[in-house]
């Protein structure tokens, strides 16, 4: 075992991949050189050298096509997008053409690719790169949806994100890449579709993702020692594929539901796991399900007001025990 | 100068895809064609004159006008033909449809939908290629209407920086849909290669000899470890933007008169007075020809009318490698 961050564990998570298979390349902007804008991938470069570890100009429709070109005909390219919220001048190579092009060509090609990119608010950056946009992947069909919440899961899922033969948008949650812990020594490859208990309890489910996971923890630890709540906690880890079994499971035996939501509360992923819950399992239930999210609002910019908008322990302790009464 | 074989080798091409294109107005006017159709009649010398400078390992990405350059590149017209009429038997067994007619086996990664979509991948399969360092060239064809959109720059830029072994084919065919390009394009669209130090040609599109040649050097130095080129090909849509305008259209954009003056550079007489100019062909020699492609044609319409409907089954299969979603 060796303590690693979030941050450490995307460069280490690279590294084992391009390590094991020299198909795998990686580009991005201020990746190589400068080593990420969050610390994410130094040392690549001096690693792997400038033909596998480039830096790109500020052009995100040109790496992605680079990707998504370079997977067609036989890499498995990895590609940043600094801030998910760059998704957006890319979009079209990512949602028409990415996620397309296995299906129209009657699965002729693969497209054996990671998109990385750093999501999500907590850090003041302004409603332009803050926002939580996997409920927009999400709703693509054709991408593979990825977002972990610890070191270990990045370098695991990431590994097995590169191993796979679709695209994966991988979400890295910038407010975690500080966040620490002791990962195991040796390769590490996780599954991705795979949910994961982070805590048992017998009153309710909790369903987190990324930096809400965290978070949940917390309230669950302060729901148990102040309200005698004993609260599940899942992180989903991966929304495509997602693991409904995990969740359905959970819910047939605490017979209550709340998400935590970090994207705008309109179509979250969230509901789409309400709406699984319904349809599959609605007379377990015991009472309405509760979705903690962000309001539909960009974010603000203002620390307080950022804080107040993005879900927080004690909102979430505040609507469970609300819902629990 | 291309030998007598190559010149007849690229007439019969260039008639093949005219009536395959004749053919499908036909049947789209009969009411036996799904969703739209874009012909290329009149721009048949670009894509022959291009494709005959490549081997079924190089790349090319299309256009939604893209049944030239599918036959060009040595698609099957049978299967084309199928594809577009949403057939099982088609080459994409019916997944794709007329925009998205694509053959692996043949380096052609595919048509495309969206306006300048496929630039950026043919640039991808470039930087796959020249990581691979296998000598295999990517060329981009794209229309007029596509040099406006902004991926043009960013990937002009980024092949230029890194060598890749792309060749940027504009087909300047006046139109930009619906609207002449000159009253939408400011400046010359080669010039905007040119700022990039990229080496440019300009030349007749309606001229397969000038478009072989051209092509043929661009080829020369990508494969060369050269870097990229860029060719804008001036040649004229002769049909609408695609065979549905006279329904969907109630405003004119252009003169017949402007259309007849154009059909008097028709690239496919013109190949064929240079041919018997030459007498390297006789009267005999293209009823020969044109019976041999007729052939074709039918051969491949009957196989479009006979084939199965698309499987219904594929729907639900196709969209991740190995499983359903």
């Amino acid at each position: 075992m060796a303590e690693l961050t979030y941050r450490g564990a995307v460069a280490h998570g690279i590294a084992q991949e391009m390590e094991r298979d020299d198909r795998v390349y990686f580009i991005g902007e201020d990746v190589a050189a400068a080593g990420g804008v969050f610390k994410t991938t130094g040392g690549l470069l001096e690693r792997f050298g400038p033909e596998r570890v480039r830096d790109t100009p500020i052009s995100e429709e040109a790496i992605v096509g680079l990707v998504m070109g370079a997977a067609m005909t036989g890499l498995r390219p990895i590609g940043e997008l600094m801030f998910s919220d760059f998704l957006a001048t890319c979009w079209d190579i990512v949602a028409n053409q990415i996620a397309k092009t296995r299906y129209m060509t009657d699965g002729q090609v693969e497209l054996p690719l990671v998109l990385r990119t750093a999501n999500g608010g907590g850090l003041r950056f302004g409603a332009q790169h803050s926002q939580s946009l996997e409920n927009w992947a999400m709703a693509i069909p054709g991408l593979k949806v990825v977002a972990p919440s610890t070191p270990t899961d990045v370098v695991g899922l990431l590994a097995a994100s590169v191993r796979d033969p679709d695209p994966v948008v991988f979400f890295e949650h910038k407010g975690l890449y500080a966040a620490k812990e002791d990962v195991p020594e040796g390769e590490i490859v996780d599954e991705l579709g795979t949910a994961k208990i982070r805590r048992e309890g017998d009153d309710l489910t909790i369903v987190a993702l990324a930096a809400m996971v965290p978070r949940a923890l917390e309230a669950a630890e302060l729901l148990a020692a102040e309200h005698g709540i004993s609260a599940t906690v899942i992180d989903v880890r991966s929304l495509v594929p997602l693991d409904t079994r995990t969740i359905l499971d959970s819910v047939r035996h605490t017979t209550r539901l709340a998400t935590v939501e970090e994207n705008p509360r309109l179509c979250g992923w969230g509901a789409e796991i309400v709406s699984i819950v319904a349809e599959e399992c609605i007379w377990s239930l015991d009472g309405p399900v509760v979705r903690i999210t962000t309001p539909h609002i960009p974010l603000p910019s203002a620390s307080a007001l950022e804080d107040l908008a993005i879900p927080s322990v004690n909102k979430i302790v505040e609507s469970v025990t609300k819902m629990m009464v | 100068m291309p030998t007598t074989e190559q010149l007849l080798s690229m007439y019969e091409r260039m008639l093949l895809i005219r009536r395959m294109e004749e053919r499908l107005s036909a049947d789209y006017a009969a009411g036996k064609l799904p969703g739209a159709v874009h012909l290329y009649i009149g721009q048949e010398a670009v894509a022959v004159g291009v494709c005959a400078q490549l081997t079924d390992r190089d790349w090319i990405t299309s256009t939604h006008r893209g049944h030239g350059h599918f036959l060009a590149k040595g698609g099957d017209p049978k299967a084309m033909m199928a594809e577009i009429w949403g057939k099982r038997t088609g080459i994409c067994r019916g997944m794709g449809g007329s925009m998205h007619v694509a053959d692996l086996s043949k380096g052609i990664l595919g048509a495309n939908g969206i306006v300048a979509g496929g630039i950026a991948i043919a640039t991808g399969a470039a930087f796959g290629a020249r990581l691979d360092g296998d000598g295999r060239v990517a060329v981009a064809f794209f229309g007029d209407g596509a040099a406006n959109q902004g991926v043009f720059m960013e990937t002009l830029n980024v092949s230029t920086l890194w060598g890749l072994p792309v060749v940027f084919l504009c087909e300047y065919n006046h139109f930009c849909e619906f609207t002449p390009s000159e009253t939408v394009t400011a400046g010359q669209i080669s010039d905007r290669a040119r700022a990039f130090g990229m080496p440019c040609a300009v030349v007749d599109g309606n001229d397969v000899v000038e478009v072989w040649r051209a092509a043929g050097e661009a080829v020369e130095r990508a494969r060369g470890g050269g870097g990229p080129s860029f060719i804008e090909a001036k040649t004229y849509r002769i049909q609408g933007h695609l065979e549905a305008e006279a329904v969907i259209l109630d405003g004119k954009y252009r003169e017949e008169a402007e259309i007849e003056e154009w059909r008097r550079r028709d690239p496919i007489d013109r190949l064929r007075e240079h041919l018997s100019a030459a007498g390297a062909c006789d009267d005999d020699g293209f009823a020969e020809i044109e019976s041999r492609v007729s052939g074709a044609v039918e051969e491949a319409a009957a196989f479009a009318a006979e084939g199965e409907p698309a499987d219904p089954e594929l729907a639900f299969d196709l969209m991740f490698v190995g499983q359903r979603p």
